[in-house]
Order: C-alpha cells, then sequence, then structure tokens
C-alpha cells in the first residue's frame, strides 16, 4: 500500500512535469520516469508481462524515436511560439469540468463490485495470473479477435506513412540515384585523400 | 534471514565481482590487442601491467571534471549514471550456477527473465542519446544520434533471435531456458539465431566492427567527446559490463548456461558459466583487432535487409518444426 502511494506521487509528478518542462529533452525524460513508474505499478499488480512489454514499446522503442527527433531538431528550441496568454479566459469551465470528471470517476470506482484478486503464486510459476503464458493464451484465444484487428489498424498507419512520405521512383530512377549516391562517396573518398 | 537482507548481501557480491571483471576485462583487451599487433601492451605497473586497472581508477577519480559552456547541466550529469544503471541493472536476473538441490544462483528469479533483460537492455540507449545530446557539441550529437538508429535497427533482429530460444525452450525463465539445455545446446538446433545473436550484440555494445558511435576517425570520440574525468569512467565502465552482459547472454540462451559439455561435471557449473563467458570476451577483443569498421550506410543495410529477414525467417523455420514434432 505505502509502494502504491509512493508510486502514485511519483506518477503524478512526473506527468505534471512531462507538460511543465520549458525543454523539449526535459518531457522526454519526465515521460520516461512516467512509464518506468507505471511498469513497476505494473508489477506491484502482479502483472509481471505486461510491465515488461510497457518497458520495451514504449519506453525502449517510442520514446527513444521522441529523443532522435528533438536530437535532430537542436537544443533549446521551442516549437511554438508562446501565443496570449488564454488561461484566464478558460480556467473556470476547465476546472469545473475537471471537478466533474474526478467526480464521476469516484462515483464509478465506488460503486462497482471489484472482483477478488487473483491469486498470484510463486514468481517463476507458469499459468499464474499476469504471466507471460497466461497472457499468450488469452491473447490467441479470448482476445484474438482485438489483437488481429489493432494489428490491423497499425498496419493502416504504417502504409499510410508509406505512402505519404515514400518518393514515387521508377526502378530505373532508383538504380540512378544509387549510382549517384555510390559516385558522390567516391569522390569525396578521393578527396579527402588528396586533401 | 530477511529477504531485502539477502538481496543486499547478493547485490554486494555481484557489484564487486562484476566491477573486478570490468577492470580486468580492460587489461585484458589491452594485453590482447597488444599481442595481436606485436606490441607488449601495458607491462609497467605490477607484474605483467597487472596493477594497471587501480592506476587507470586513480587517473580518472583525480583528473577534471569539465563540462562545455553549451551544455545542458543536469542532463550532461545524469547521462553516464542511466548508462551505468542499465548496465548494472541487468546482473539482478542474470542466474549464474545452480547448485546441487537445483536453486539458482541468481539475485532475482523472473519469470519472464529474458523479457526483462531486453527492457532494461533497451533502455541503455539513452544514456547515449541524452550524453550526445546534452554535451551541446555537434560531434557528440552526431555520435549520439547514429547510436540511437544502430540501436533501435539492431535490437529487432536480437530480440528475434531470442524468440527462436524461447520456442525451443518453451519458457521464458533463464534458468529454464538453460535447464532445457541438459542434452542439448541451443546453438545446434539454433545455430543461425546463435550467429544473428553474437552480431547484434556487438552493434548494441557499439563494439568494432560496429563502434560508428565514436567512430574516432570521423568523430573525435563519438557520444563521450566532451566528457573527462570520472564521468567518462561511467560510460567506460557501461560499454564494458554491456560487453559481459552480451556474453552471459549468449552463454545462457545457446551455450548452455552453466552445464558441463561431455559429462564433464567434475568441474562445478559455475566454474563452466566463467570459461565460457571468458571465451566469448575474448572473440569480442579478437574482433576488434581483427576487422575494419563498416560505412554507416553499409551498417543499417546490414541491420535491415539482411538481419532481421533472416532473424524472421529462423523463427518462422522454429516454430514450425516444433509444432509438427511437438
Amino acid at each position: 500500500m505505502i509502494a502504491f502511494w509512493v508510486l502514485a506521487a511519483i506518477l503524478i509528478a512526473s506527468a505534471v512535469w512531462t507538460i511543465a518542462a520549458k525543454k523539449p529533452v526535459y518531457s522526454v525524460v519526465a515521460l520516461l520516469l512516467n512509464f518506468a513508474t507505471l511498469a513497476v505499478l505494473y508489477v506491484t499488480l502482479s502483472a509481471e508481462f505486461l510491465a515488461v512489454i510497457q518497458i520495451i514499446v514504449y519506453s525502449g522503442a517510442i520514446l527513444v524515436l521522441f529523443v532522435f527527433v528533438i536530437a535532430l531538431l537542436g537544443s533549446g528550441v521551442a516549437p511554438f511560439p508562446t501565443g496570449p496568454n488564454r488561461l484566464p479566459k478558460i480556467w473556470l469551465p476547465a476546472g469545473i469540468f475537471t471537478l466533474a470528471a474526478f467526480g464521476f470517476l469516484i462515483y464509478a470506482v465506488s460503486t462497482v463490485k471489484m472482483a477478488a484478486a487473483p491469486a498470484t503464486g510463486a514468481v517463476g510459476n507458469a499459468d499464474v495470473f499476469g504471466s507471460v503464458a497466461d497472457f499468450g493464451k488469452a491473447l490467441f484465444t479470448v482476445q484474438l479477435l482485438p489483437f488481429e484487428a489493432t494489428g490491423l489498424v497499425l498496419m493502416v498507419a504504417v502504409i499510410g506513412v508509406i505512402t505519404l512520405g515514400g518518393e514515387q521512383m521508377s526502378d530505373a530512377e532508383a538504380q540512378q540515384s544509387r549510382m549517384r549516391a555510390d559516385r558522390a562517396v567516391r569522390e569525396a573518398i578521393l578527396r579527402e585523400g588528396k586533401g | 534471514m530477511p529477504l531485502w537482507l539477502e538481496v543486499l548481501i547478493k547485490s554486494v557480491i555481484l557489484l564487486f565481482v562484476v566491477v573486478t571483471s570490468f577492470a580486468y576485462a580492460m587489461l585484458a583487451e589491452r594485453k590482447i590487442l597488444g599481442w595481436m599487433q606485436l606490441r607488449p601492451g601495458p607491462n609497467r605497473v605490477g607484474p605483467w601491467g597487472l596493477l594497471q586497472p587501480a592506476a587507470d581508477a586513480a587517473k580518472l577519480i583525480l583528473k577534471e571534471d569539465l563540462m562545455p559552456e553549451t551544455a545542458d547541466p543536469l542532463l550532461y550529469k545524469l547521462a553516464p549514471f542511466i548508462s551505468l544503471l542499465t548496465a548494472f541493472g541487468v546482473y539482478a536476473i542474470i542466474p549464474f550456477g545452480a547448485s546441487a538441490s537445483g536453486q539458482t544462483w541468481a539475485i532475482g528469479n523472473v519469470n519472464a527473465g529474458i523479457l526483462l533483460i531486453l527492457a532494461i537492455g533497451s533502455l541503455g540507449v539513452y544514456g547515449i542519446c541524452l550524453g550526445g545530446w546534452a554535451s551541446g557539441s555537434k560531434y557528440p550529437l552526431l555520435g549520439s544520434v547514429r547510436s540511437t538508429a544502430q540501436m533501435i535497427s539492431y535490437e529487432l533482429a536480437m530480440s528475434l533471435s531470442f524468440v527462436g530460444v524461447l520456442v525451443l525452450a518453451g519458457t521464458t525463465s533463464l534458468d529454464g531456458i538453460v535447464n532445457a539445455q541438459a542434452r542439448w545446446w541451443f546453438v545446434l538446433p539454433q545455430f543461425v539465431g546463435c550467429i544473428i545473436y553474437v552480431i547484434t550484440a556487438v552493434a548494441e555494445t557499439n563494439r568494432a566492427p560496429f563502434d560508428l558511435v565514436e567512430a574516432e576517425t570521423e568523430l573525435v570520440a563519438g557520444f563521450h567527446t566532451e566528457y573527462s574525468g570520472l564521468r567518462f569512467g561511467l560510460f567506460f565502465i557501461a560499454e564494458y559490463v554491456n560487453m559481459l552482459t552480451v556474453s552471459c547472454i549468449a552463454t545462457l540462451l545457446f551455450f548452455g548456461g552453466w552445464n558441463a559439455p561431455l559429462h564433464l561435471t567434475f568441474i562445478p557449473g559455475v566454474a563452466w558459466f566463467v570459461i565460457k563467458v571468458v571465451c566469448f570476451m575474448f572473440f569480442y577483443m579478437w574482433l576488434r583487432a581483427t576487422l575494419p569498421r563498416l560505412r554507416y550506410d553499409r551498417l543499417m543495410a546490414f541491420g535491415w535487409k539482411v538481419l532481421l529477414p533472416l532473424a524472421t525467417l529462423n523463427l518462422v523455420v522454429t516454430a514450425v518444426v516444433v509444432a509438427y514434432t511437438g
């Protein structure tokens, strides 16, 4: 229980830091902390596999690409010009909306009957709730359709990116551009050799 | 004994062992490179240069800790620690041997062990890319952007080469994988996977011939150009500890872990584990002395167009064979 409150505090603090940080890189570091804490929270809920996947997919792959983009943008770049401060006009409706949302959430949580916590066996046992085997079984039997549908949606995104970003080149053109690149490299090497 | 005390004692012992292995791996690398290039290597401090690591450590600690004016202070100081933390974190779950009663020698025995290793390993790139970015200088930035692209690309093929082993062993826990290799080491049925792992491991640890990240002929020293003193030392330790880690993983996944070859069981399992890891370390040093560095575009093409399809093919064939033979 203490672990939960500590983790929750870190989670919220890092989330606030993510959106409040002036430099984009600090936002990424805060988000990294957020994801790592979330993974630890999953472990305390005995969802071992989910925790590991959280780190591999979000921290290890997606967030690294964020850093990559920010590194290419250069240090201290403010991506948006700071416009007029519109906060005074919207804070009242925003505050009311937030309070209402929290109230609804608390009401919903208090009325829902909690399922009994699943038995967690010794670490290392297969077929325990949240273990890799359990997760895999659910993914490929009961949840197969949502799983495949998600895959399809992601595929659409990938195809969209290739259509939008890829250059339309015929085979001959591609061959030519490859040769041009090779020649440029060779010339650069020769130049360096002379100089 | 309470659990926290047990974990603490194990961690202290392991930390000592890993740091000592790092120190002597560094010395061994310099000696071996020396012999391969027909020179003696470090031989002034102590007999055969055996006290060289202590001298290096003293030098690094006493050196001035510099920071460029353009650097981002917080991240510049944080980056080496991220590298070191992820490098050492993996050892919390690597098993080194088993006692006669079947207890494994590890700090924590995790069900999803091999996935956790992948997860912690995938965080190691942050030390390099944040360090390079925070230096506020062009060569480190180039080095760190290269490393990010390289590590992400090779991580895919590496993960796929793991999955072949998982399919054969039928478990993700590391001691389960080692126990599954009691008769046959997985290097035999997973020969292709093993080769892919060994290649991608070199790229993941940024070692020659894939050390584009710190290519000294083009980028001065790559991502750690601006670092000096102990902070540079931390990056240095992280590199060698990572090398040790990938050697341990290769031993666990493909070379039977602490299982003795040819029933030579009079030598204890831990000794076999160490022998196999040392062979791997020697192999990586040998590679550095032998192979020239790859050109950057060829490195990326090799990762995406050769290793990744090959790893996928290997996984599909393994899955089909396992499904048919049961």
